[in-house]
């Protein structure tokens, strides 16, 4: 348990996102960073810790001018950032830091000074996967989701409607990237990626980057916004090589980082009010509704065609409108937590009224890692 | 042999012993002798009791289908067609990726559970790739 509370006071996206191709990767990170600790009414001096993912902490912290006391480069995907947030709050408990900034950045569509992508044909992967076809996200991540289909009795509608019900929750977010309704035969007639997976149910690729600033919930109060209490904290992680999960139809990273985060909040599943579940592609949230106890195995597509997700539904999902319609610049686990915090402080487009307990559920690789935060406007 | 065009894998100390098998048309397997469970992608321990007492050997080839994709999207080096990228579970247990060939790459040709049989695809002098076709029909008595 934990013996002391941390809360978020600064979350700032970068001031554009979409299309950038007019800043770098390295200067997104500084204006999702700058935004932040404007939000919080800190500078540069009074960061202690520094947290990124995928490019490394010390050039973060270089180039902003930090001088850290703690440095936290974890780097397992798009999960990293609830990596980040878990560890933060460690190290503030411990005392190894006192103001921790933990930065994303991508320029995921532009690729104005981003990283290489490239694979090593002496790794695990490079030897027992790519020579097969294996290489982005779509002919990876993709690959489970026929066995579950089959397990579980799910269809290609079901998966076509997590992608319209997110598409309404994007409808009310101006600074989704996608607005316009669509229907379940828009998804199914959309362009054929890699069979079952359709565009329209893959993430977008997009420019932008986030920020989040943590402090102890004892010094949160004298700062500007409200602060955003975290309760519980989850991770995990199972294989960086997709076929060698356990079993296609669930996440054990998922799962043990939920169990863990439930925990240690000390919450059952109906006090969640609100929660955000990495979408990089649709199949993620029917998993995740199940491996973090929201539904019984096989029951998430049910769950979410009889509308208990959607605007209106008892347990609002994705409500900036997912990585599938709101934006995903490579890395999205940053754009669930902040989501998760603008609707803890009740500032959120799409705004679930009177929601206390927001959780924000991410995925690292394709189903490689987990990181599960459980948030409150409360505290404890 | 034109020369092929796809990343190849390149061996380490620890995954050669298979590579040699699949130049040499058999498709091997560690199997942990404390505990008797087998395992793959290869390393000279036993990844469920860290036993370092393991042996190769070679498997049936004999295999199911568990899932995949068949990927639309333009590969220069896989060609223009669709094409699928799937797991299978191997008799032995362990499941590998690989890609089902010498059957129609569509969703009625493949089925999940469908028996399949390892063929290896000559790529380079040094690599042969282990892929799988629909096992043939057995002969009626
Ligand atoms: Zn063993």
């Amino acid at each position: 348990m934990k013996q002391k509370t941390v809360a978020v006071v600064g979350a700032a996206e970068t001031t554009e996102m979409g299309k950038i191709p007019g800043t770098s990767q390295l200067m997104l990170h500084a204006d999702a960073a700058l935004n932040a600790m404007r939000d919080a009414g800190l500078t540069a001096k009074d960061i202690d810790g520094i947290a990124t993912a995928g490019d490394s902490p010390v050039e973060i912290a270089q180039y902003l001018g930090i001088t850290p006391t703690w440095v936290d480069g974890t780097s397992v995907g798009g999960c990293s950032f609830m990596l980040h947030v878990r560890h933060a709050a460690a190290a503030i408990n411990e005392g190894l830091c006192n103001t921790v900034l933990i930065t994303h950045a991508e320029s995921g569509r532009s690729r104005v000074g981003a990283r290489k992508f490239s694979r090593d044909p002496a790794s695990q992967m490079g030897q027992f996967e790519v020579p097969y076809g294996v290489t982005t996200p779509p002919t990876m991540f993709t690959i489970p989701v026929l066995r579950y289909m089959k397990e579980v009795g799910v269809t290609e509608e079901d998966l076509a409607m997590v992608a319209v019900i997110q598409r309404e929750w994007a409808a009310k977010n101006p600074r989704a990237t996608f607005h316009d309704p669509i229907s379940v035969d828009d998804v199914l007639n959309s362009k054929m990626i890699a069979w079952p997976f359709r565009i329209l149910m893959c993430c977008l690729v997009t420019d932008g980057g986030g920020a989040l600033i943590l402090t102890s919930a004892d010094r949160a109060k004298d700062f500007p916004q409200k602060p955003v209490y975290i309760l519980g904290t989850g991770e995990s992680c199972e294989t960086p090589l997709i076929s060698q999960m356990e079993d296609f139809t669930t996440s054990k990273a998922f799962r043990v980082s939920g169990k863990k985060a439930f925990a240690e909040a000390g919450i059952t599943h109906k006090d969640v009010d609100h929660l955000m579940i990495y979408d990089a592609f649709a199949h993620l949230p029917l998993y995740g509704l199940e491996d973090l106890g929201f539904c019984g195995r096989g029951e998430a597509a049910a769950f979410i065609r009889e509308r208990n997700t959607a605007p209106g539904g008892k347990l609002p999902l994705n409500t900036n409108g997912g990585g599938l319609s709101y934006m995903h610049s490579g890395m999205y686990g940053m754009y669930a937590l902040q989501e998760s915090v603008r609707q803890m402080r009740g500032i959120a487009p799409a705004q679930v009224p009177g929601a206390k307990i927001s959780i924000a559920h991410g995925v690292g690789g394709m189903f490689a890692a987990s990181g599960t935060i459980v948030f409150s406007n409360e505290k404890p | 042999m034109a020369e092929y065009p796809r990343p190849l894998p390149l061996p380490t100390p620890e995954t050669q012993h298979f590579w040699d098998g699949c130049k040499a048309g058999e498709l091997r397997l560690q199997r942990c002798t404390d505990c008797t469970h087998t395992y793959f992608p290869p390393r000279p321990f036993c990844p469920a009791c860290s036993s370092r007492k393991v042996e190769v050997f070679k498997a049936s080839g004999k295999a199911t289908l568990y899932s995949y994709i068949i990927n639309h999207r333009p590969r220069p080096d896989f060609g223009d067609q669709p094409h699928s990228i799937a797991v299978v579970t191997l008799e032995e247990g362990p499941r590998m990726m690989t890609n089902i060939i010498e059957c129609p790459q569509t969703p009625e040709a493949l089925q999940l559970d469908m028996p399949l049989e390892v063929i290896f695809e000559k790529a380079s002098e040094e690599i042969s790739l282990p892929k799988f076709k629909p096992a043939p029909t057995p002969a009626r008595k």
